[in-house]
């Protein structure tokens, strides 16, 4: 059992909380369940917020949830705009939880998404290890 | 990670949590569902401020509505200057021990960020652990200062039942043509609800629903709670016609009832019985696991496998020895 007070995020005892969402209009929500159902395979716990979620939205889900890390999906081509919105509320609302984006982003907005600060970018045919991956190294690097 | 609370000891979190700060509630609810010294220390904390908050348990089949249901309670009493939570409990896969908690996508819509405070749970394995998760979260949210909390199960199987039991007041939720009389007595729900509901009344056979509920109380001992039988639309937002206010009085008259003649003590009381009896259980499994590793243990195993002892001679053995 852990005894500091702020092991949430690194207890083995206790399974990765990861709150899951769209931002905006983008309607397309295969992807994220897709994701969500690899994450569940994987022992994880996911807060799933699917489509059209606001900024604010997400954070309340967080702070309540105590997640320990974000996922968002893309597909429309607002990957850059969108993360940058999350990250700015996230460093707004002081909440330091890493943010991955999933879905189709541009190989050369990789490094501008890294920039940002997004944790993890995974794109069309990451595997369920690699989903899982992420979140644990991003949930380690940022303890 | 989660700045703002890093470092922070428990009894620090909580004072934030009862300032009202949401990452502190929402990192007390972690600590009391991971248990350990740290869930020791908070059960401490929390321990002396209980008791105010009403508990209300909302249960039923799968698809009955209760998600959206409880969304719209919940909101309909944020909106009247009530303070309230929710506690949403998913099943977690049984083989990864993962889960997939979507009751918020029913209940965010209606009021994000400084509105009802929402935490979804997974059962986390089966049995013990959440009977000793579950009403250590109640108690959290009772000490933090919320007037409601209302807890969410599926209603099917022991456990929930369980988790029902630790409400002050349990409400089942029906839907339309969901079956008769015989049906509801087959399920037991008659020794759990203080409050039936039939949601999705605006479907045909909501009545017919009401009747079958009437006809079977009629059978029951109501001498001293007889429960009005709620008809409501959890999807409709007009509350002059999704019957969301009849659902709040007959929750308040229950609660009404409960603190006449020291029913509520008793109830609690039972409640207090029925945790400690799980978590009796539960650590007298553990050691007894325990035990049967050690030489002594597994000389009785041996004995009994051998022939030498009976059954019940072993058990006399065992249970001598623990």
């Amino acid at each position: 059992m852990s005894d500091a007070s702020d092991a949430g995020a690194t207890g083995d005892e206790k399974p990765f909380r990861v709150v899951l969402a769209k931002l905006g209009l983008d309607g397309h929500d295969r992807g994220l369940k897709v994701v969500a159902r690899m994450l569940r395979d994987g022992g994880l716990e996911v807060i799933y917020l699917g489509l059209r979620q606001t900024t604010e939205q997400v954070i309340a889900a967080v702070e309540q949830e105590d997640a320990d890390a974000i996922g968002i999906s893309m597909l429309n081509g607002g990957h850059l705009a969108l993360s940058k919105k999350m990250i700015d509320a996230l460093n707004d609302a002081d909440v330091g939880v890493p943010l991955i984006v999933g879905g189709i982003v541009p190989e050369g907005d990789v490094e501008k998404l890294q920039e940002l600060g997004v944790a993890a970018i995974l794109g069309p045919g990451s595997s369920s290890e690699d989903c899982v991956q992420a979140v644990r190294e991003a949930v380690a690097a940022s303890a | 990670m989660k700045n703002g609370l890093r470092g922070l000891s428990v009894a620090e979190v909580f004072e934030r949590a009862q300032g009202g700060d949401r990452r502190a509630i929402g990192r007390l609810l972690s600590i009391a569902e991971r248990g350990g010294p740290d869930g020791l220390a908070l059960g401490e904390l929390a321990h002396p401020q209980i008791g105010k908050a009403h508990v209300v348990g909302i249960t039923g089949a799968p698809g009955a509505g209760k998600s959206t249901l409880t969304g719209r309670l919940a909101a309909t009493l944020t909106a009247s200057g009530r303070n309230v939570a929710v506690l949403a409990i998913d099943p977690s896969s049984p083989v990864t021990g993962g889960a997939i908690l979507g009751d918020r996508i029913r209940m965010d819509v209606l009021n994000y960020g400084t509105g009802t405070f929402i935490r979804s749970m997974a059962t986390r394995g089966q049995g013990g652990g959440l009977a000793v998760a579950v009403p250590a979260a109640i108690r959290v949210l009772d000490a933090v200062g919320f007037d409601i909390v209302i807890v969410e199960t599926v209603g099917v199987g022991q456990i929930e039942v369980d988790i029902a039991g630790t409400a002050d007041t349990t409400a089942i939720v029906v839907t339309p043509g969901w079956g008769d009389a015989v049906q509801a007595n087959k399920a037991g729900l008659l020794e759990l609800a203080d409050v039936f509901v039939v949601n999705k009344a605006d479907r045909p056979g909501a009545t017919d629903s009401r009747r079958d509920l009437e006809l079977m109380l009629d059978l029951s001992d109501t001498s001293q709670w007889r429960p009005e039988i709620t008809l409501t639309i959890g999807t409709d937002d007009d509350v002059a016609t999704n019957g969301v206010d009849n659902l709040i009085a007959e929750l308040a008259r229950h609660r009404t009832f409960l603190e006449g003649e020291g029913r509520l003590a008793e109830r609690r009381r039972r409640r207090a019985q029925h945790e400690l009896r799980v978590r009796a259980g539960d650590s007298l499994l553990s050691r007894l696991a325990k035990h049967l590793q050690s030489e002594s243990g597994a000389a009785i195993v041996d004995a009994m496998a051998t022939g030498q002892t009976t059954p019940s001679a072993a058990l006399a053995a065992l249970l001598d020895e623990l």
